[in-house]
């Protein structure tokens, strides 16, 4: 079901562990829907001095999370803000379509962590916003929670995997009509 | 050491014994048993010897006995083929919310055709009341079904019981018996049951071939349309390599019951006391005496099933999982949300089964690799350290 370099992260995870006085922090998921991380990050002179990551979830999970971590350490917090899931799945050889939220997880959290930073900069505001937009909008951007594929606002079916889709009212998130909670909040489904 | 495969109720090796028994079914014995000639009438005659083997495996007479192709075409059959028969009876039908997914399927489908159907509800060892199917027993009810035993978490239902007041009632009663059969006891006639399903695979025999057990003046509609195999339920040609190989295990398993029951009851309660007592913070799941002698199921909390398993499986050991991430779906398994499983804590599901030859050895080197495979993915769950700390500031 698995590339090798999936299984190969999986088996030795990299930057795997907390930063004590870390100067980002950012946690994406649930326990409930099976995944959550946590990213926590070290900044100086505007790069990512030290990456490291805490994954609770799925093989696919825990290889994104390493290879999210390798792949920001070093990097400018622009270059890592660009990192995208696509490049994450690519990375890897491909993910199984039921597996590709979770490289969307990796990213989410990692920029959430720099937009925590970010924030943290009163002194860099403008910066703030613009990292918090970009961060926001990757929060905010619709997808498929089967198979992750990105998705205009008001359809009821996924293009491509042909799942049945309702949004949360609460986050607006898409999920499966036949689930009762939210996966991205916890809510409700009507 | 070739490593502990203990995932039995996915798949497990034929016994040499059934293969050989089936292995003529394939050339020189290639007769079809509804043919006249001598070549048919041979093929006939070990079809008939292959339905009394599974008649003596529960307990009834041959000609109750239905050969289909698999344990969920035996649910299917059962649900439509006896809802759609009998509905002058009434259009309700009763399941336990941790039936087998083909069950809840067939149901399902039986409310699209204007039937209406009631999921009763289980305790937190998976246990169904029958007080709680009582209560859900109205006079327009015609069938109710609830499994013999659960294969994800292995509790024994008390379906003896369900089955005499349904009687009591008038209520037909199916029971799936596809991860019972051939490995407890079942006896049909004294347990009072209707109908009840079981599959070759789940006792030494191949895939391919199950049968519906309907007692004897209960009318079913069939599914499969055509020729008068199986006594006009169910056309098509038979799969005879398959059945020879569901009656020969079926014997076996007849004669082998007892002992090979006592033996994994005591290597099943090895590997469970083992691995509660290796580390903290595991849960056992389904009821701990009423269970299935092969079985042994977990939640391990703070890590994920998937990667569990991949761990495990990493150190020549097979196990299943009901996690979300385990099931292409993404969706936990039904059975533990139903026992009103934190979703969290389900998230963390480990499923043995033991095949028939497991031998000690394996239990000990399950227990052995076990701690390591779990250890490895708590450190990387936030959710192990979260509950470090909150114990720690407990103790503060």
């Amino acid at each position: 079901m698995y590339t090798d370099k999936v299984m190969e992260h999986f088996l030795h995870p990299r930057n795997v562990g907390t930063i004590a006085d870390p100067d980002g922090v950012g946690e994406v998921g649930n326990p409930v829907c099976g995944d959550m991380m946590t990213f926590y990050i070290k900044v100086k002179d505007g790069r990512l001095e030290d990456v490291k990551f805490q994954t609770f979830g799925c093989g696919a999970a825990i290889a994104v999370s390493s290879l999210v971590s390798e792949m920001a350490r070093g990097r400018t917090l622009e270059e890592a803000m660009k990192i995208t899931n696509q490049q994450v799945a690519e990375e890897l050889g491909g993910l199984p379509p039921h597996k590709m939220h979770c490289s969307n997880l990796g990213a989410d959290a990692l920029h959430k962590a720099i937009e925590n930073y970010l924030q943290k900069q009163t002194g860099r505001q403008a910066e703030a916003n613009e990292g918090g937009k970009q961060a926001a909008a990757r929060e905010e951007h619709l997808h498929c929670p089967f198979c992750d594929l990105d998705l205009p606002e008001n359809v009821q079916l996924c293009a491509r995997c042909q799942v049945k889709l309702i949004r949360c009212e609460h986050c607006g998130q898409y999920n499966r009509q036949d689930e009762d909670t939210c996966r991205h909040c916890g809510a409700g489904l009507v | 050491m070739t490593g502990f495969y203990a995932d039995r109720q996915a798949a497990a090796p034929v016994r040499p014994e059934v293969l050989e028994a089936m292995l003529p079914f394939f050339s020189e014995n290639f007769g079809n048993p509804q043919s006249l000639h001598s070549t048919g009438q041979k093929a006939a005659k070990a079809l008939q010897q292959a339905r009394e083997q599974v008649a003596r495996l529960i307990n009834c007479q041959p000609e109750e006995i239905i050969f289909v192709s698999s344990g969920s075409e035996a649910n299917n059959l059962a649900l439509k083929g006896l809802a759609l028969a009998n509905q002058a009876r009434g259009k309700k039908v009763i399941v336990s919310a941790i039936e087998h997914i083909s069950v809840l399927r067939a149901a399902k489908f039986l409310e699209k055709l204007g039937f209406s159907t009631v999921q009763v509800a289980v305790d937190g060892q998976g246990l169904v009341d029958p007080a709680k199917v009582a209560e859900a027993i109205s006079p327009d009810t015609v069938l109710v079904s609830v499994m013999m035993a659960n294969n994800e978490v292995g509790t024994i239902e008390p379906v003896a019981e369900i089955a005499s007041l349904c009687r009591s009632k008038g209520i037909l009663f199916h029971t799936d018996a596809v991860a019972a059969a051939g490995n407890i006891p079942v006896d049909v006639r004294a347990s009072g049951f209707d109908a009840l399903s079981l599959a070759a695979d789940q006792f030494g025999g191949p895939k391919g071939a199950a049968a519906l057990y309907l007692r004897k003046g209960i009318k079913l509609t069939p599914l499969i349309d055509g020729g008068v195999q199986e006594n006009n339920r169910r056309a098509g040609t038979e799969n005879l390599p398959a059945i020879i190989g569901l009656g020969r295990a079926a014997e076996l398993a007849r004669l082998e019951m007892e002992e090979k029951g006592r033996r994994l009851t005591a290597l099943r309660d090895r590997l469970i006391n083992g691995v509660l007592s290796s580390l903290d913070e595991i849960l056992l799941t389904g009821h701990p005496v009423r269970r299935l002698p092969h079985q042994a199921s977990f939640c391990v909390r703070f890590v994920e099933g998937e990667a569990l398993l991949l761990g495990l499986d990493m150190n020549g050991i097979q196990v299943a999982s009901g996690s979300a991430c385990t099931s292409r779906s993404l969706r936990t398994s039904h059975v533990l949300t139903a026992m009103g499983l934190d979703s969290a804590v389900a998230q963390g599901s480990l499923v043995l089964t033991l095949l028939d030859g497991t031998r000690e050895e394996q239990i000990e080197y399950f227990l052995e690799k076990f701690p390591p495979v779990v250890g490895r993915l708590r450190e990387m769950s936030p959710l192990y350290t979260r509950y470090l700390q909150e114990k720690k500031d407990v103790h503060r």
